[in-house]
């Protein structure tokens, strides 16, 4: 049945005048991948907030022989909420996150898990994105020279690397830093120079815990560059481009990195991914104060806001990563762009 | 006769693996004349391709020109130095690859492709360079083209493509165009259209085109001359009337055999050639063609034929020559075929082959 | 002479090329990738050292010290001083023990998770892929949920809540990564669905559920294997990282990730109680790296002569 364009389909819910433009469809896009984020983040809370509640004991065990009364146990009991039945305490959660409360923290007495996580975000945030800039340019880089220049020096240091990068655990090659930089190297030149093997500084406090987190991802991204190049390469437009007479310089920057790069793109999802639960990791080795350490620390102590909480910041924080990523892909690949 | 614009002198390429040593190309020799239209036939493996990546020096690794000359006009081609060869690829001599969809950069825009193409040598500034797009890809008939220029080959449809592809190849108006294949990976109907034009083209502008096919129809309807390849070597040349009429060897005879003649006896069935090709790393002493030849006596497994002479303008590389066979024995050499496809056919079809 | 040269030559079937079968195929390629074979070396070390030192620990053999016995009398001590080839911890445990035993740790952890990938991750592959449409859509969007949530994190709640003996790290781990053996089990499940003989084999009469099972095995063995070998040593690391946090296994049970707990206090004055542990953790997970690169390098169909 012929429709004129844009005009409402019979017998639509909905009798929405939709223009059929490109930007129309991303946006549509955008907003379905918005949509279905909540299912996932709910998913998330629930899955999290059961586990919470099934551990034995209360938040309030001091362990050895020093435990509250039980007049002070109902008191936080009721102060915190948890006499209520379960299911109702989980949708008092649920109204509350969406009104961004987090509740208040079982350590800190009286502060809020908010507030925890804003003192905190700044240190994981530095040393995310510094990382992230290492990372981009070094791993492409490695990857992309040496697939051009295959079966040299370069090439083998590149795949040595990735293979080691990959295999090696981050805590692992944050302490064997730490052991050449900071033991090692002060031992050497008698206290003189070192890098500081913990804490937090805007100087070289960041360098090794930067370096530590970075190389995994480099070593991912290394390898997936230069055998997507390497594939790139093989392929006959590229063979087309050289029988033109192109210059080097031409073929590799519009034939072959146009080409090899997307794939690539779509492995910086998990990237980010990676940095969230590298940096657990890594400050800890690194002392540093930031939202990684303060989770360990939260469950260590049953400190179950703080866990639930910093557990939903970086559910979305990937999520929204992951979703730009895929944006990204879908702008950069023409093929995708134009159906 | 005027000096060929292009001579190619005992052209060796191999590919060295870790197999061994594969003699893609095994001392070819020949010349191209202004303007000519050449076929270069065989089956897959037979070198043909390869010889023409030689000529651009576009052997890919492991490959690499072993020894020979190719002289276009007065310059080796082999000992050019890299920048010479940059300058040389795509404006002296232009190749255009047999799939288009692949062989075009599905990122870039087709008008950016066509323009890179003119603006990467000295000829054509920029500006020229863009400005000649349009008009090329009209040349090639290719409808709205100053709205095509900024689709990507994706939007393109396959007959569109390969003309996109021609007119890239003749955008810096070389004196030869290479084409692989230029219609293997397109529909029937497409094909005509592409064989049109490039007739058309070939006498409007005057390039030499070299066919590479292995398709005997595309040769009888575009080539002036025919050179017919086998394991790495020449094994027949000559105009395409004179080898089409009589061909001395047996493998263009074979090939010929395959292709449907609407002169043809119903009756009479379609030949294919049984066998596979030579492993190119471990060949057959004596002919290369030996262990498929249907007509080769005791000489052909001990000695290589030398390439002979064996009518005006025509060279063959066989001690036997078909002249020399009877129709009987091309006969029962038909039927032998067929039968021994036939048994073939019945093994697959039980799985005891 | 050359009647018999050419008696040879002709000997040659130059019309019948060889043909191989994939599995002898892929072990030569396998075998002639030094760097595989080495890996595989190491790792058979590995685990025959831990398997022995589980013996003589077992029954009480003289030939290592115990990997429990404190002795903080020599503690901190170098290598081959007063019995400990390796030195000895900050308590005087004795650091090869240690080591020895942890390997076995890591490799049952490492083995025996893969078996929990494979259970979960076929059989929601398999379901997945076999009921198709909707049923494999909302099951395919789980995976992708579950995919969603932050490993380590994950891991660190579930062991917190539940606690950490050595079942609860097990099950906790393998029930993270089965998404990838889903989706590859689905996927193989799926294109062997497409192939027309399972249409033919079904208007015989066969049940389809035979003819995919039948198909499936040899095809996605290779990937599958592949999968599992990479598997190994994530999960090691998993084991590692959450023992190096505190919240994996319990001390004094020496799994290599407790050793860099404990050597952590003392890295200034004694790193080499942390680089032990380190580096073997570094080389078991490399090694089984190689094996895998190796393997999905001499099973690719692509790269076959």
């Amino acid at each position: 049945m012929a429709v004129a364009k844009g005009a409402p389909a019979r017998g639509a819910l909905l009798s929405i005048r939709l223009p059929r433009t490109r930007g129309a469809t991303l946006a549509f896009y955008v907003v379905r991948r918005i949509f279905w984020m909540i299912p996932v983040l709910l998913f998330v809370i629930t899955i999290t907030f059961v586990l919470m509640h099934l551990a034995p004991g209360s938040p309030w065990d001091r362990g050895g022989g020093r435990q509250l009364s039980p007049a002070v146990v109902a008191n936080l009991n009721n102060k915190y909420g948890l006499d209520k039945p379960i299911w109702q305490q989980f949708l008092i959660y649920v109204w509350n996150v969406a009104h961004f409360d987090f509740g208040l923290s079982y350590q800190y007495i009286n502060q809020t898990v908010t507030s925890v996580l804003l003192e905190s975000w700044g240190a994981t945030f530095t040393v995310g994105v510094l990382a992230f800039i290492l990372i981009v340019p070094a791993g492409i880089g490695l990857g992309v020279i040496a697939a051009l220049r295959q079966n040299t020096w370069v090439d083998f240091l590149c795949v040595g690397f990735s293979t080691f990068g990959a295999a090696v655990p981050n805590f692992v090659i944050g302490i064997l830093l730490i052991i050449i930089f900071s033991v090692e190297l002060y031992q050497v030149t008698g206290g003189n120079v070192f890098l500081p093997p913990g804490g937090f500084g805007f100087d070289d406090h960041l360098i090794l815990p930067v370096i530590t987190l970075a190389v995994l991802p480099i070593a991912y991204i290394a390898r997936l560059a230069r055998s997507s190049t390497l594939d790139v390469l093989r392929q006959d437009y590229v063979r087309t481009a050289w029988a033109k007479g192109l210059r080097e310089r031409l073929v590799v920057m519009r034939h072959v990195l146009k080409n090899s790069l997307i794939p690539v793109v779509t492995a910086l999802g998990p990237t980010f991914a990676f940095l969230i639960t590298g940096s657990v990791i890594v400050e800890t080795v690194f002392a540093i104060p930031g939202i990684g350490r303060s989770f360990v620390v939260a469950v260590s102590s049953r400190d179950y806001p703080m866990i639930l909480a910093t557990t939903i910041l970086y559910s979305v924080l990937i999520a929204v990563a992951n979703l730009i990523v895929d944006l990204l892909y879908t702008v950069i690949d023409p093929r995708v762009r134009l159906s | 006769m005027a000096a060929p614009l292009l001579r190619v002198t005992d052209l060796k390429t191999q590919f060295f693996t870790s197999r061994g040593v594969v003699h893609a190309v095994d001392g070819v020799s020949f010349e191209i004349g202004k303007g000519e239209t050449v076929a270069i036939v065989g089956e897959s493996g037979s070198g043909k391709t390869i010889t023409a990546l030689s000529i651009l020096r576009l052997v890919p690794d492991p490959g690499r020109i072993v020894s020979g000359s190719i002289m276009f006009k007065d310059r080796d081609v082999v000992t050019m130095d890299h920048d010479e060869v940059r300058e040389f690829r795509g404006n002296d001599v232009a190749m255009i690859f047999q799939d288009p969809m692949t062989s075009l950069n599905p990122v870039t825009r087709v008008g950016t492709q066509i323009e890179e193409a003119m603006s990467a040598h000295e000829r054509f500034s920029k500006k020229e360079s863009h400005d000649r797009v349009v008009p090329l890809l009209t040349k090639v008939r290719i409808p709205e083209a100053k709205k095509r220029i900024s689709d990507y080959p994706h939007q393109f449809s396959g007959g569109m493509r390969q003309r996109a592809m021609i007119a890239m190849g003749l955008s810096n108006e070389p004196e030869m165009l290479i084409a692989d294949e230029p219609t293997t990976a397109l529909d029937v109907t497409v094909q005509a259209q592409i064989i049109q034009l490039l007739k058309t083209l070939n006498r409007d502008v005057g390039a030499a085109i070299v066919l590479i096919t292995h398709n005997m129809a595309l040769v009888a309807s575009l080539a002036q001359r025919v050179i017919v390849m086998y394991a790495g070597r020449i094994v027949e040349q000559g105009p395409v009337e004179q080898i089409f009429d009589s061909p001395q060897h047996p493998y263009t005879w074979s090939l010929l055999q395959s292709v449907p003649r609407v002169d043809q006896a119903r009756s009479e069935r379609l030949v294919s050639i049984t066998g596979l090709p030579p492993d190119l790393v471990r060949m057959p002493p004596g002919c290369k063609f030996n262990p498929r030849c249907r007509f080769k006596i005791e000489r052909c497994q001990r000695e290589e034929p030398p390439l002979g002479e064996v009518a005006p303008n025509q060279l063959a590389r066989c001690w036997v020559l078909m002249r020399n066979v009877t129709d009987d024995e091309k006969k029962d050499a038909k039927r032998a075929e067929v039968s021994s496809q036939a048994v073939a056919h019945i093994k697959e079809q039980t799985g005891t082959a | 002479m050359a009647v018999a040269a050419t008696n040879t030559l002709e000997q040659v079937d130059w019309e019948n090329p060889e043909q191989i079968g994939l599995w002898q195929d892929a072990w030569q390629r396998f075998r002639r990738n030094p760097i595989a074979v080495i890996g595989l070396i190491i790792v058979a070390i590995i685990t025959l050292s831990a398997i022995f030192a589980r013996i003589v620990f077992a029954f009480h053999l003289p030939f290592l010290p115990d990997y429990l016995a404190q002795d903080p009398a020599n503690a901190d001590l170098g290598f081959f001083s007063k019995g400990h080839i390796l030195g000895s911890d900050y308590l005087g445990r004795d650091m090869l023990s240690r080591l020895l035993y942890g390997a076995g740790i890591s490799l049952t952890i490492g083995v025996l998770t893969q078996v929990i990938y494979l259970v979960i991750g076929a059989a929601i592959g398999l379901t997945s892929g076999y009921l198709g449409g909707r049923a494999d859509n909302l099951l395919m969007r789980f995976v992708d949920v579950w995919y969603a949530f932050p490993d380590l994190l994950f891991l660190l709640v579930v062991v917190s809540v539940f606690g950490a003996s050595l079942f609860t790290i097990f099950f906790a781990i393998g029930l993270i990564y089965w998404v990838d053996l889903a989706r590859l089990i689905r996927g193989q499940v799926l294109s062997i669905k497409e192939k027309e003989y399972v249409e033919g084999a079904r208007a015989a009469g066969s049940s389809p559920m035979k003819i995919i099972l039948r198909h499936l095995v040899p095809n996605s063995l290779g990937p599958v294997i592949v999968a599992l070998t990479f598997g190994i040593p994530r999960a090691i690391f998993l084991e590692a990282t959450l023992s190096f946090l505190g919240a994996g296994i319990v001390p004094p049970t020496p799994s290599w990730g407790v050793m860099i707990h404990d050597g952590y206090e003392s890295i200034f004055a004694h790193p080499v109680e942390v680089l032990l542990p380190a580096v073997a953790i570094a080389i078991t997970m490399l090694s089984f790296s190689f094996i895998g690169d190796g393997l999905r390098d001499s099973l690719d169909p692509r790269m076959r002569r």
